[in-house]
């Protein structure tokens, strides 16, 4: 099939494949937290942007109320505006097309889309990365839900420490230099002090706007914490590694 | 409101958020000041995150086994594991913290 041809296309369905098990995750974390299977479904079709989904359910887990879990997910959610910026000036879709290309502007079909240079595979990757994680996320977290249903207590699993875990894994690829390590630390103090100080949930939205106060004063370097989680392209120059 | 309620609230938001990026003009791009902000906001955001999943429970802040699972997955990333692997090793070294009689 020619359309296998195309390095993008290739690229991009080992990044949905590699994206779509960590929807496993997600849906065991989401059940765990106390969503049911509809509601973990609702978030990984409608939502679908997994680093927000992991937000909602970190904050609903912790105790947080629905205002705080839905302010976090949004406020995580902002970086796909910006990747909405890039994808619409990259390929300029047509109109009809703006809508689910919006529902599909995600870490990795973004990553997969600027990483090629011919204007051609940008689509291309773009298209496959985005249907490829989209239908592997949702399959998965459908898998992961009914497997934490069946698992019963997250406790003796071993799945609070598996959220841990998560977002640490979230975090870490965007942390590889020092500025952008200092603002997470920061955020990561004043979240644990005000822990005992305000409801469970809220603590994450202190973090939030001194991480906004701290981008604006101009910490770190332009585009710093906006690469996305994955890294479709490991051997290229732009990134070094840790 | 209930939690079906904020669901879908975040999920409109979600969808919002992503269109609206491609109805505002290319211009927006240019500004480092605002893309500093959404790049910060996010590694924050992950971070207070990471924090509260790895030490709070409900106000109070502990210290039981999801920190021998936070420094797992951390040993792990250093690895160069899969995400998936990270967090597979985190609930295995939380499972494991508990068996040996960890909180």
């Amino acid at each position: 099939m020619v359309i296998l041809q195309s390095p993008a296309v290739r690229i991009a369905l080992s990044v949905a494949i590699a994206t779509g098990l960590y929807g496993l995750s997600f849906g065991a974390l989401s059940v765990a937290a106390g969503l049911d299977l509809l509601q973990t479904m609702a978030l990984s079709l409608l939502l679908f942007s997994g680093g927000s989904q992991f937000a909602f359910i970190g904050v609903i887990a912790g105790g947080g109320s629905g205002l705080s879990a839905m302010s976090a997910a949004a406020l995580l959610g902002i970086r796909n505006g910006v990747y909405g910026m890039q994808i619409n000036v990259l390929l300029r879709p047509a109109r009809w097309r703006k809508l689910p290309a919006a529902h599909l502007t995600i870490d990795e079909s973004v990553a997969t889309a600027t990483g090629q240079t011919d204007p051609d595979e940008q689509r291309r990757g773009f298209w496959a990365a985005g249907i490829g994680v989209f239908v592997l996320w949702n399959l998965f977290t459908l898998v992961g839900a009914l497997a934490g249903n069946a698992m019963g207590d997250p406790a003796r699993w071993g799945l609070d420490g598996a959220a841990v875990a998560a977002f640490l894994g979230l975090l870490w690829p965007r942390i590889r230099t020092r500025e952008p390590a200092a603002i997470a630390v920061v955020c990561a103090v004043v979240t644990l002090i005000a822990v005992p100080l305000v409801p469970a949930g809220v603590p994450i939205l202190i973090a939030a706007v001194v991480a906004a106060a701290l981008g604006l004063a101009g910490l770190g370097p332009a585009t710093e914490g906006l690469e996305p989680d994955v890294e479709p392209y490991p051997s290229g120059p732009a990134r070094g590694g840790a | 409101m209930n939690l079906w309620g904020w669901i879908l609230l975040a999920c409109a938001v979600s969808v919002a958020t992503k269109f609206a990026g491609y109805l505002v003009p290319a211009k927006l791009l240019d500004n480092p000041r605002m893309l500093r902000v959404a790049g910060s906001l996010t590694i924050g955001l992950l971070a207070a995150l990471t924090a509260v999943n790895a030490f709070a429970s409900g106000q109070q802040l502990v210290v039981d086994a999801r920190v021998v699972a936070l420094l797992a997955a951390a040993v792990a990333l250093r690895l160069r594991a899969p995400f998936l692997a990270v967090v597979a090793v985190g609930a295995l070294a939380a499972g494991v913290a508990r068996l040996l009689g960890a909180a």
